[in-house]
C-alpha cells in the first residue's frame, strides 16, 4: 500500500507498483485534467507538481511515491485564480487546450523558482512542454504578466 | 472503482433542455436559402435546430462544427447571439451530436464561417423579429419601431421594453417569418462580430476541466489496447496471448479482423487487449507475441521512393493546365531556369492522439468521440458493426488538436468493434506511438520547376510538375493520379501572369495511408513554387518582393475557364471567390511595409524571405527572419503575416490560427519527417518525429489582418502553406544555401 496526498487529500494506492503516476490520476482518481501526450517524458502534457517541483507524472513510478504530496491542475487553486491561470485567461493562450493543464503547471512552477524570468528563462524552462496548436508566443506573453502580478 | 456519466446521453436535439412554452427556432421553420451551389448550405436548414429560447429569457445555441483550437465552438454562436440581440453572459453553448439535419459537421477546409456565418446571422435575425413583432402586438405599435437589443425588446418612443424572458412565449406563436422579411443587422450595430468573446471553454481549459475524447468516462467501462499489423495490409499468422493475460488488471484479447483495401475508414484489424485501466492494457499488449504476413507494402523503402518522384517529376506527365505554349517558349529562350524539389511524408501528430469510447448495446451504438466529423463517425461505425448510421449516436467532445488526423475515425470504428464483440463500453486511446505509425499522413512530393527567362529576367514560360501519391488512394487503391480538386491546391493556380504556363502531375502508387493535414497539397506546392520564384529573382538580380510583383502583373481574376482549365476553388464557385490577384498583391504590399522589407539592413548570417499564396481562398504573405550561426544552428527571430479572409468575424482567434500556422509551418519546415523501411514508418515518438517546441518557434509572429468587405474566407489552413518557403527563401538571403528538400534540418546550412 502506497500512502501519499494528492491536491491535499490523502490516498492509498495497492495496485501495480510500476503504473505511472499519470494512470492513477487519470484511470483510478478521475483526475483528467492531467493529460497524455507522449508517455515517455518528452512533452510536457502529463506534468503536476510533486513535492512544489514539477514533474512528467507519465513517467513517475507509483512506487516512487509514498509520502508525496501531489498537485495536479485541478488543485493549482480553489478558484481558477493562480496568477498563471488568471494571465492565461487574459491573454486567450490556448487554441485547442490540451498541452495548457501541463504549459500552466510547469509555468506555475518556473514562477515560484524565478519570480521574475528572462525570456531565455522562460524558453528554458518551458521547452519540454509541445503545444502543437503553436501558442508559444502567447505562452511567454502570459508568464510575463503573472510575473508581474506575482512581482 | 467508482465512474461519473460525464455525457448525458440525449437522443433529442434540444428537447429536453426546454420548458413547455419555449421558443426553439428549428430551421424546419425557416425560410429555405437560395443557394442552389452550396449543398452544404442547403441542407443545413433541413430540418435542423440551432437557436432555442426558453421561458426563463435563457438562450441556447448549438455548435454543431467540432471545436480543435480555432474556437468556432464560440464564434458561430456568437453570431447568432449578435443578430439575435442577445446578452453573451446569457448564452450557453451546446455541442451538437453528429446528425445529418445539421448541414454539413465536417469541420475541415477551413470552412465553418464561410459556410455558416450567413446562416447563423439569418438564424439569429429571425428569431429576432418574432420577438420584436411579439413585443409590436403587445404594445399595439408598428414592429419596424421595436428592437432587440441587450436581451429586450426596445420601443424607443414610448421608453418601453419588455425582456426576452416576458416575450418568449408569445414570439413562438408568430408566424415564422418569410426570408424576404428579415433584415440582417448592419455591421456598425455588431456587437459581439468582428469584436469577439472569451472562448465558451477557456476557463475550463485553464482549470483542466475541459473534456477531450481522452477524458471521456462511462460506467462500465474497459480500456484497449490494439497490436495492429505494423505494414499496411499485413495480416495476423499467429498470435500467443498467455503472457498478456497474465498482466495484472487485463481481462482478455480479442481479434479485429485486418481492413481490406480500400482502407479509407475502416478499423486496421489486430489483436486488442481488454484491461481495467490504460496502463494494464499497453501492458498487456506489450506481451503478445504475434507473427504477421507483412503483404505487397513490405517493399515500401522512403529513400528509393524519394528518387522515383523526382525521377518521374523531370518527366513528361499528365497534362492538367495548359496556357500558351510552353514547349515553344523554352526552345527559343535565351536563358532556362530549372529546379526540383522534394518534401517527405508527415504525419498529424495533434498534442491529443485519437481516442474514443463506444457502447454496443441492441443494435445500436452510442460514441464519444474526438472527432472533426461526426457524421462520418456515424457512418463508419454503422458499417463495421453492421448497423444503420441512424443507429449511431456521436458525441463530439472537445479535441485536443486534429490538423485533418480527427475526420478519419478508424479509432471510432475499432471502439465500435470491440464494444459489440465483449458486450462493454470500449475506450480506445492510442498511444502516440501508435499514433505516428497508423497516421494518414500528409503526402510525399516530387516537383520539377522549368521557366524560359528574359532578358530582364521575367518568366516568359514556366513548367511545374508535381508527383505525389493521392489522397484519392485511400479511398480507391487503385488511383494514382490526383484529383482536380487536390491539383487545384496550389498547382493549378499558380497566380503569375506567365504568357505560357503548363502543369502537369504524375503518377504515384500510395504505400501508407495517405490523408489530409492542414492546408493539405499547399504544402508542398507553395513550398516549389515559392521558392522557385525566389530562384528567378535571385538568378535576374532582383528584389524577390518586386520580382514577384512583377511576375504577378496587374491586378486581374483568374479566367481559368477562358484557358479551359478545370480548377476547383475549394468547391465554391468562381464568381463569387475568384482568384483576384489584387488581393494577393495587397497582402504582399502590407506584409512588406509592416515587416519593414524595403529597410531591411540584415546583418552577416541574417537574412529575409518572403512568399505569399492563395489558400481556401484566403490570401496570405509572409516575410520570415532568420538567422544561422557558424555552426550552421538556425534561428527564426521574427515573422511578419498579412492575411485577407474578408471580414474577420473573432480577430483575436483568426490571429491566434495564424501564430499557430507559423509555429506549424516551423515544424514542416524544419523539423517534421517520416521515413520508412520494409514497409514499416520508422518514426515513434516527439523524440524521432520532431515538431516545434517553445525555442524553436519564431521568437515573434506579427499577424496583420486586412479587413476587407464581402464574404468570410478560411483561418484554420491558409497560413501554413507561405511558411516554408519564406524560411527557405530567408536561409537563401542569410546563406547563399538553397533549401531544395525539406526538412531543413537535414541540409548543411554552412
Ligand atoms: S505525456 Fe508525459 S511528458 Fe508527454
Ligand atoms: S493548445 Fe493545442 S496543443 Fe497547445
Amino acid at each position: 500500500m502506497i500512502h501519499l496526498k494528492v491536491n491535499g487529500a490523502s490516498k492509498a494506492f495497492s495496485g501495480d507498483p510500476e503504473m505511472p503516476l499519470l494512470w492513477y490520476l487519470r484511470d483510478e482518481l478521475l483526475l483528467t485534467g492531467s493529460k497524455f501526450g507522449c508517455g515517455i517524458g518528452i512533452c510536457g502534457a502529463c506534468t503536476v507538481h510533486v513535492n512544489g517541483q514539477p514533474v512528467r507524472s507519465c513517467v513517475v513510478a507509483m512506487s516512487s511515491l509514498a509520502g508525496k504530496e501531489v498537485i495536479t491542475i485541478e488543485g493549482l487553486s480553489l478558484h481558477a485564480d493562480h496568477p498563471v491561470q488568471l494571465a492565461w485567461a487574459q491573454i486567450n493562450v490556448p487554441q485547442c487546450g490540451y498541452c495548457q493543464s501541463g504549459q500552466i503547471m510547469q509555468a506555475a512552477a518556473l514562477l515560484k523558482s524565478k519570480p521574475n524570468p528572462t525570456a531565455h528563462d522562460i524558453d528554458e524552462a518551458m521547452q519540454g512542454n509541445i503545444c502543437r496548436c503553436g501558442t508559444y508566443q502567447r505562452i511567454r506573453e502570459a508568464i510575463k504578466a503573472a510575473a508581474e502580478v506575482k512581482a | 472503482m467508482s465512474v461519473e456519466v460525464r455525457f448525458a446521453s440525449r437522443r433529442d436535439f434540444l428537447g429536453g433542455l426546454f420548458s413547455t412554452g419555449a421558443l426553439i427556432l428549428g430551421a424546419r421553420n425557416l425560410p429555405a436559402r437560395n443557394t442552389p451551389d452550396l449543398d452544404v448550405t442547403k441542407s443545413a436548414w433541413n430540418p435542423s435546430v440551432f437557436l432555442g429560447l426558453n421561458t426563463d429569457g435563457s438562450v441556447i445555441i448549438v455548435a454543431h462544427r467540432s471545436e480543435m483550437g480555432t474556437g468556432i465552438r464560440t464564434s458561430l454562436p456568437m453570431v447568432v447571439a449578435d443578430e439575435l440581440g442577445a446578452d453573451w453572459s446569457r448564452v450557453r453553448v451546446e455541442q451538437a451530436i453528429g446528425d445529418k439535419r445539421y448541414g454539413s459537421q465536417d469541420t475541415d477546409g477551413s470552412q465553418s464561417i464561410r459556410d455558416f456565418y450567413v446562416i447563423m446571422r439569418e438564424t439569429g435575425a429571425t428569431a429576432r423579429l418574432m420577438l420584436e413583432r411579439a413585443a409590436a402586438a403587445k404594445w399595439h405599435v408598428p414592429a419596424a419601431e421595436c428592437r432587440a437589443d441587450n436581451h429586450q425588446v426596445i420601443h424607443a418612443a414610448s421608453h418601453r421594453t419588455l425582456s426576452f424572458a416576458e416575450l418568449i412565449t408569445a414570439a413562438a406563436a408568430q408566424p415564422v417569418p418569410q426570408k424576404s422579411e428579415i433584415v440582417l443587422k448592419d455591421p456598425a450595430e455588431f456587437k459581439y462580430i468582428g469584436k469577439g468573446v472569451p472562448s465558451v471553454d477557456l476557463t475550463d481549459i485553464c482549470t483542466g476541466r475541459a473534456i477531450y475524447g481522452f477524458d471521456v468516462l462511462v460506467p462500465g467501462m474497459v480500456y484497449a489496447s490494439i497490436e495492429r499489423p505494423p505494414v499496411l495490409g499485413g495480416k495476423l499468422k499467429h498470435f500467443d496471448d498467455s503472457a498478456a493475460k497474465q498482466v495484472r488488471g487485463v481481462q482478455q484479447t480479442v481479434v479485429i479482423d485486418e481492413a481490406k483495401p480500400p482502407y479509407a475508414f475502416q478499423a486496421l484489424g489486430g489483436v486488442a487487449v481488454i484491461a481495467d485501466n490504460t496502463w494494464a492494457a499497453s501492458q498487456g499488449r506489450k506481451k503478445l507475441k504475434i507473427d504477421w504476413e507483412y503483404g505487397p507494402h513490405a517493399i515500401f523503402d522512403s529513400g528509393a521512393y524519394k528518387k522515383s518522384l523526382l525521377e518521374a517529376a523531370t518527366k513528361p506527365q499528365k497534362v492538367v493546365r495548359n496556357a500558351g505554349d510552353v514547349d515553344a517558349a523554352l526552345s527559343s529562350a535565351t536563358k532556362v531556369i530549372e529546379a526540383s524539389y522534394y518534401t517527405p511524408l508527415l504525419a498529424h501528430a495533434p498534442m491529443e492522439p485519437p481516442a474514443a469510447v463506444a457502447h454496443y448495446r441492441d443494435g445500436k451504438v452510442e460514441a464519444w468521440a474526438a472527432t472533426q466529423d461526426p457524421q462520418a463517425v456515424q457512418e463508419t461505425v454503422a458499417k463495421a458493426v453492421g448497423i444503420q448510421a441512424n443507429d449511431v449516436i456521436c458525441h463530439v467532445t472537445l479535441l485536443g488538436g486534429a490538423f485533418g488526423r480527427k475526420s478519419k475515425p478508424d479509432y471510432v470504428a475499432e471502439a465500435a468493434i470491440l464494444s459489440k464483440k465483449i458486450g462493454k463500453p470500449v475506450k480506445i486511446s492510442w498511444t502516440r506511438e501508435e499514433d505516428i505509425h497508423f497516421d494518414y499522413f500528409h503526402s510525399t512530393a516530387g516537383m520539377y520547376f522549368k521557366a524560359a527567362v528574359d532578358s530582364s529576367g521575367r518568366p516568359q514560360a514556366l513548367l511545374a510538375r508535381s508527383v505525389y501519391p493521392p489522397i484519392g488512394s485511400t479511398f480507391d487503391d487503385k488511383q494514382r493520379y490526383s484529383d482536380t480538386g487536390e491539383l487545384s491546391l496550389g498547382l493549378i493556380d499558380i497566380p503569375f501572369d506567365i504568357p505560357n504556363i503548363r502543369a502537369e502531375n504524375g503518377p504515384a502508387e500510395a504505400h501508407v495511408r495517405i490523408g489530409w493535414l492542414r492546408s493539405v497539397a499547399n504544402i508542398y506546392h507553395a513550398f516549389g513554387v515559392q521558392s522557385f520564384m525566389d530562384e528567378l529573382a535571385a538568378a535576374a538580380g532582383q528584389d524577390p518582393v518586386e520580382y514577384w510583383l512583377a511576375a504577378l502583373g496587374s491586378p486581374r481574376k483568374i479566367d481559368f475557364e477562358a484557358e479551359k482549365t478545370k480548377y476547383e476553388n475549394y468547391g465554391k464557385s468562381i464568381t463569387d471567390y475568384p482568384l483576384d490577384t489584387g488581393r494577393l498583391r495587397k497582402v504582399v504590399e502590407v506584409v512588406a511595409e509592416r515587416s519593414g522589407w524595403a529597410n531591411r539592413k540584415p546583418a552577416k548570417g541574417q537574412g529575409w524571405g518572403f512568399a505569399a499564396h492563395r489558400s481556401f481562398l484566403t490570401y496570405v504573405a509572409a516575410v520570415a527572419q532568420v538567422e544561422v550561426d557558424t555552426a550552421g544552428k538556425l534561428r527564426i527571430p521574427r515573422v511578419d503575416l498579412a492575411v485577407d479572409c474578408g471580414p474577420v468575424i473573432n480577430p483575436d482567434r483568426v490571429k491566434s490560427q495564424f501564430e499557430g500556422a507559423a509555429v506549424f509551418g516551423v515544424s514542416v519546415a524544419v523539423l517534421g519527417e517520416i521515413t520508412a523501411a520494409d514497409g514499416r514508418v520508422q518514426q515513434s515518438n516527439f523524440n524521432d518525429y520532431l515538431v516545434a517546441r517553445i525555442n524553436e518557434a519564431p521568437s515573434e509572429t506579427h499577424v496583420h489582418l486586412i479587413n476587407t468587405e464581402g464574404l468570410p474566407t478560411g483561418a484554420g489552413e491558409p497560413g501554413v502553406p507561405p511558411m516554408a518557403p519564406a524560411i527557405c527563401n530567408a536561409i537563401y538571403a542569410a546563406t547563399g544555401k538553397r533549401i531544395r528538400e525539406l526538412p531543413i534540418r537535414k541540409q548543411r546550412l554552412t
